[in-house]
């Protein structure tokens, strides 16, 4: 017999057995369900939390760069670097003239205050005084209007441009281009809307947050505040050449003489990546493991239910191996068997698992790969082959005369 | 060419240990094509080792086994799955049927074995169970047939496949001695259409259906020769 013809007869065979058994069959399944659910949930959750992370870390541009006070992520003591001075808003004009890898140089001061806009307010929004250059040296993107202009900038005029989630609670129905916000008070005209960036790092995103001249932040919020400076370079490949330039003018401005450890920091994307990258890879792996235990338990219960089926149907196999079944036969009948099983009970498990990762995305990114979903399905199919094998093999190999006599 | 020719089998069951049973001690018999044969014996003669051999179940510990002058006592389990599966129709004494497969696809189960397609396979099922007078109760299951009934499925099933010869183990044990009577009356029927047939049995009424009696006793063959009165039910209706 050709191998598909015994694989039908196999299924035919395995669907009548279960369905005789209708009880035993749906219990031993749901182990199989809980198994796939499980771990086929912490797989969209991983990925649900990876891709928020990707667009989150591309929300601070791949190809530019912080000069700041501190690290983003340090592993020095942190009673050696809590002294650092401030950086000045001067260093981004001296950067800019001397830094030859980088097309863009913006410094950027913050603050959190009150935004109002009719009835509508953000009770801490965060105010970011900067120039023109900013939109170039920063992951944001405009959806409407356009950004401060170099006379803006310099001139320190009223107007803004404004993140998402500022449009969101402020804007109802207006149109948000053109209207005067009260940023703590002061009048401002929105010119520009940034684009939604989401993600994990609330508070790095342009969605939370007013652009003004920084000038006008100045005037209004107080000069003697720490600096970033965001620098863009200008290509991807020179990031290495432009991160050690950077450095080169900033302990030039800083006056540190050789040897001594830089008193700022040139952080990047990259960071970020770097740092999650393993972090996330072990919680993924220790997440799949102990999820995949439930799966593997639910695999024993196949193994389990598929010997008392061999032992049961004794006579069967006795029977049909005197009229000629091989011993592939008989194995084919079994694993085909404890594969349906599976099989069944794992898709039912991914499509409890789709509308549950939907609730679970309230709370947690989550997000429905399709590889996750042709994983799962494979998985439940092997844990169906591997823990039917045993008990199959024991019913191929069974001698036909005892196995005739059994009663 | 004879269909059966066993020369000196043994068959020798280890039973753990030292211990050996000797089932069959020097076993040699040849049956032909169209004979009519009863292998008989107490229990404990032999005679189920014996059938279990001549039916591919086992193989002998020693001697030889040509089967369609082809030998079998060597062959592994797959080639003798092919051998039972083409050239042997079993009836067991306790029908062995699978309980919830209806006739026709118990009827149906060795040529799904020997891969013939599911339209033949419908067409020759049922052909087997008309001419078992079973026509009318393809889609029944056994337990909704009576104990000659299920023994007829038997019967359709050992034939189906046209095999060599039709071996079987008690027909008529588990039967009532009129639905037994049936059953033998269709034996007699297929002998007459060219089919080999062995019967084991321990009842000599059975036995005398036969043309040919094979008797055992301690692993060895007693006597073996032609029934001098026969029973047969074309004879009996004829006086």
């Amino acid at each position: 017999m050709h191998f598909f013809q015994e694989l039908k007869e196999g299924l035919a065979i395995s669907f009548r057995a279960l369905r005789s058994n209708v009880m035993r069959s749906i219990l031993t399944m749901l182990g199989i369900v809980i198994g796939i659910l499980s771990v086929t949930l912490m797989a969209m959750a991983i990925e649900g939390i990876n891709r928020a992370f990707d667009k989150s870390a591309a929300a601070f541009g791949t190809e530019v760069m912080y000069i700041q006070k501190f690290p983003w992520v340090s592993n020095d003591d942190w009673a050696t670097i809590r002294n650092r001075r401030n950086l000045e808003v001067h260093y981004a004009a001296r950067i800019e003239r001397q830094a030859t890898f980088v097309d863009a140089v913006a410094p950027a001061v913050s603050t959190v205050r009150r935004l109002t806009y009719g009835d509508n307010s953000v009770e801490s929004a965060f105010i970011t005084g900067t120039t023109h250059q900013y939109i170039m040296a920063s992951g944001g993107t405009l959806a409407d209007g356009r950004f401060l202009s170099a006379e803006e900038s310099a001139g320190g005029r009223a107007v803004c441009a404004i993140g998402a989630s500022v449009v969101e609670n402020l804007f109802t129905h207006d149109d948000p281009i053109g209207k005067s916000i009260r940023v703590a008070g002061y009048p401002y005209t929105v010119i520009g809307v940034f684009d939604k960036q989401g993600g994990l790092f609330g508070q790095f995103t342009t969605d939370n947050r007013v652009f003004i001249p920084l000038e006008s932040f100045q005037t209004h919020f107080g000069g003697r505040r720490d600096v970033t400076i965001q620098v863009h370079v200008t290509n991807k490949n020179q990031m290495e050449d432009a991160k050690l330039e950077l450095e080169g003018i900033m302990r030039q401005i800083r006056n540190l003489a050789p040897g001594k450890a830089n008193d700022f920091n040139v952080n990047q994307q990259e960071i970020l990546t770097e740092t999650f990258g393993p972090i996330s890879a072990t919680i993924a792996v220790i997440g799949l493991f102990i999820t995949g235990l439930s799966l593997f338990v639910g695999g024993i219960g196949i193994m389990n239910i598929m010997f008392v089926s061999v032992s049961e149907r004794t006579k069967e196999i006795g029977i049909r191996k005197a009229i000629g079944a091989k011993r592939r036969t008989i194995m084919m009948q079994f694993l085909s068997e404890a594969s349906a099983l599976c099989l069944i009970g794992g898709l039912v498990g991914l499509i409890l698992a789709i509308p549950l990762s939907m609730i679970i995305n309230q709370f947690l990114p989550t997000a429905i790969p399709i590889s996750v979903v042709i994983i799962s399905i494979v998985i439940s199919l092997v844990v169906g082959v591997v823990s039917g094998f045993l008990p199959a093999y024991r019913a191929a190999k069974m001698d036909p005369v005892e196995a005739l006599r059994y009663e | 060419m004879n269909v059966i020719e066993l020369k000196n089998i043994v068959k020798t069951y280890d039973m753990g240990g030292v211990e050996e049973v000797h089932a069959l001690r020097d076993v040699s018999v040849s049956i032909g094509k169209n004979e009519y044969v009863a292998i008989m014996g107490p229990s404990g003669s032999g005679k189920s080792t014996l059938m279990n051999v001549i039916g591919c179940l086992d193989t002998p510990t020693s001697g030889l086994y040509l089967f369609n002058g082809v030998n079998v006592s060597e062959m592994d389990d797959n080639e003798l799955a092919k051998i039972r599966n083409k050239e042997i129709g079993f009836v067991f004494q306790t029908f062995n049927l699978l309980p919830r497969s209806d006739a026709l696809h118990n009827v149906e189960l060795p040529l799904i074995y020997a891969g013939v397609s599911a339209s033949e396979r419908k067409i020759r099922a049922q052909e087997v169970l008309n001419h078992v007078q079973l026509g009318d109760r393809i889609h029944h299951k056994p337990n909704e047939l009576s104990g000659g009934q299920r023994q007829r499925v038997a019967v359709a099933r050992a034939l189906v496949t046209r095999p060599s010869i039709i071996l079987a183990d008690e027909p008529t044990g588990n039967l009532d001695s009129k639905t037994g009577e049936e059953i033998m009356i269709l034996f007699e029927e297929l002998h007459r259409q060219g089919n080999t047939i062995i019967v084991v049995t321990h009842e000599p009424d059975i036995a005398e259906h036969a043309i040919r009696v094979i008797r055992l006793r301690d692993g060895l063959v007693e006597q073996d020769e032609l029934v001098s009165k026969r029973r047969t039910y074309t004879a009996a209706l004829a006086s």
